[in-house]
């Protein structure tokens, strides 16, 4: 099988101005990423505020440009493409259904957009299209005519989906697709996005801080931690056996609808992760509860695991 | 001895036109967590608010019961209510940045209240502030006292509003979604801390959230709304193993279990959305959405008893 997405190397730092008296930090997003999602594939992406995973969908979506490394879809690098040739290929849907779709725009004009911009499409064959996408995805013609604020959270993040599959894509960047959503509304969602991944065969980056959500949809899960992959383990093997520390305790504070359990103790302290300020050694040895001296001095090395790794110094 | 909180038959509209809240009634026994669980719009924040008399204005609060500690809620003065509010019963909010004073000091908030209710000077009041945050697991509690709440993180500010909250030794906590906006791994801890502290100091803890995990670990007694309504209530483990409305049943089947629910199998959902409901709204509120209604479901529903502590709103017998 090919590789959908790969990912060689890829590092993004921001710069943040210091203000009036302050120097400028520099914010490390992504700090040499390197990964590959096959054809097909659903890899999650799953770790906590700053940690850099919407920076990845964009440098993916080719929003933005890495400082160094490549990345590829469909054996073509992001960044050669031109835009249209990009949006035939990979698609977004993002959190938030209330800020990503034009207030002023009509359901159906939204849903159109991707296909007048590629400027191939008469206006029949483009009305054909939007009217067969909004049906799949659970909206009616009627719908169509509405603007967004008509409709519920779960309508406008249909909404979202049939804006980016309208094109036929063969990737979807989903960046926290149910967050904004209560969870029977979730539950639609979730199932809608695999049906479809499963019709048009698409390849997914499921991006999610809610690992119950991502246990459920990805065939791998890649967590991340301070710009980097810490771990990555197709899902069984990291959901029955996670290695890296913070993939434990990011299991352990997993809180599941089970009387009884009480809140389990994750055990990491309050020492929060600082993008600007990147510990030497392991980047999670302030945290770690078994973290060891050597682990504020050495880097952990990649240790390669069947589909994936684990970059700790205290597992085998 | 009356419970710690009551509150029989409430009633909640905005400007006659919508019913936020319609007949809610649960109560809230001293050194209990009850939980009132339910998805956005079922009026669960709004319940929260009238109990400590925060609704907005144009919102008119009606009741069969509103008392604390035996004390009828209902025709109290708003000094009265004032002198209640942040002293007997506290209140913490979803959002800490946008519920603490970015202009203040943590110090200052946090003594503010204790020296409007008690009789203590700033030294004494500093100190019980610098008590409390060292008891909600903050480090060096001296410095935060001098810093503004932008200097924080998420996970510090919602410790600083528990410490505020627990400044005058209320009896009732309000906790409106703590948790919500903060990541796994400190809600986890901020969870943990509510229920350490909640025992330890006996509090009444009225927990306001959407998510059934948090509900199922931390709850003695749970409330599901919908649509205003208050349509089942148990003991939390008699809840998840016996829920007997349909849309309990429905919520429980919508979330995804690691390791229960298979992989690429479709999760359990509930069709439709939430309708919007006005006053004089007949019936029961899950009927376009439930899977056994019928045409009587359009009538007044009975609440059914389903064991001592456990009844639901729904014409399906027990």
């Amino acid at each position: 099988m090919s590789a959908a997405i790969e990912v060689k190397g890829v590092r993004k730092t921001f710069r943040v101005k210091g203000g009036l008296m302050g120097k400028d930090r520099h914010v490390v997003a992504c700090d040499d990423v390197s990964f590959s999602v096959a054809e097909g594939g659903v890899l999650g992406v799953v770790g906590e505020s700053g940690c850099g995973k919407s920076t990845l969908a964009r440098l993916i979506l080719g929003l933005l440009e890495p400082d160094s490394g490549e990345i590829t879809v469909e054996g073509q690098r992001v960044l050669a493409m031109d835009r249209k040739a990009r949006a035939r290929l990979i698609q977004p849907v993002f959190q938030d259904p209330f800020a990503s779709l034009n207030p002023m725009a009509r359901i159906s004009d939204i849903v159109a957009m991707p296909l007048v911009a590629q400027g191939t499409f008469g206006r029949a064959e483009i009305a054909a299209k939007v009217e067969e996408m909004l049906e799949r995805v659970g909206l009616s013609k009627e719908q169509g005519t509405r603007l967004p604020a008509e409709l519920s959270g779960g309508q406008r993040q249909r909404v979202a989906i049939a804006r980016a599959l309208v094109l036929r894509p063969r990737i979807v960047v989903c960046d926290e697709p149910t967050s904004a959503l209560d969870v029977s509304v979730q539950a639609q969602i979730l199932n809608l996005l695999a049906e479809l991944r499963r019709e048009f065969n698409l390849t997914y980056l499921f991006i999610s801080h809610n690992l119950a959500v991502v246990e459920h949809v990805a065939s791998d899960v890649a967590v991340m931690y301070l710009g980097r992959f810490v771990e990555r383990q197709p899902t069984e093997t990291l959901f029955a056996k996670p290695e890296h520390p913070y993939t434990q305790a990011l299991l352990a504070s997993v809180l599941t609808p089970q009387p009884g359990l009480g809140v389990p103790d994750v055990g990491l302290g309050d020492t929060l992760p600082d993008p600007a300020n990147i510990p030497p050694g392991c980047r999670f040895h302030p945290r770690c509860p078994i973290a060891e001296p050597r682990c504020s001095v050495e880097t952990p090395p990649l240790k390669p695991r069947p589909g994936g790794g684990v970059e700790c110094l205290l597992v085998p | 001895m009356s419970a710690l909180l009551e509150v029989e038959k409430l009633e909640v509209t905005f400007g006659g036109r919508t019913a936020a809240v319609r007949g809610a009634s649960f109560t809230v026994e001293r050194g209990e967590t009850h939980c009132l669980v339910g998805e956005s719009g079922c009026g669960k924040s709004v319940t929260a608010l009238s109990v400590m008399d925060l609704l907005a204005r144009g919102a008119e609060r009606r009741a069969g019961r509103l008392a604390f500690e035996g004390q009828d809620l209902r025709g109290l003065s708003d000094s009265a209510m004032a002198r209640l509010r942040g002293n007997e019963m506290a209140m913490i909010f979803q959002e800490p940045m946008t519920s603490l004073n970015p202009a203040y000091t943590v110090g200052s908030q946090m003594t503010e209240g204790l020296r409007r209710h008690k009789k203590v000077s700033q030294r004494e009041a500093t100190d019980r502030a610098v008590d409390l945050l060292g008891r909600v697991g903050i480090t060096a509690p001296g410095l935060r006292l001098g810093q503004f709440p932008h200097q924080l993180s998420g996970g510090l500010r919602q410790r600083v509003m528990i410490a505020m909250a627990l400044m005058c030794e209320p009896k009732l906590l309000i906790a409106d979604e703590p948790t919500t906006a903060l990541d796994v791994t400190v809600q986890a801890q901020i969870l943990r801390l509510l229920a350490t502290l909640q025992r330890d100091l006996g509090l009444g803890l009225l927990l306001i959230t959407h998510d059934l995990g948090i509900v199922a670990r931390i709850a003695t007694r749970v409330s599901v709304m919908y649509a205003g309504e208050v349509v089942e209530s148990a003991a939390t483990a008699d809840l998840f193993a016996n829920p007997r409305h349909p849309y309990t049943q429905g919520l429980l089947r919508c979330v995804p279990v690691p390791g229960k629910t298979r992989r690429d199998e479709p999760l359990g959902s509930i069709p439709g959305t939430v309708p919007r409901i006005g006053p004089g709204f007949e019936g029961c509120a899950f009927r376009d959405r439930c899977s056994f209604a019928d045409e009587t479901c359009a009538r007044a529903i009975p609440r059914h008893s389903a064991g001592s502590t456990h009844d639901f709103l729904c014409r399906l017998p027990a």
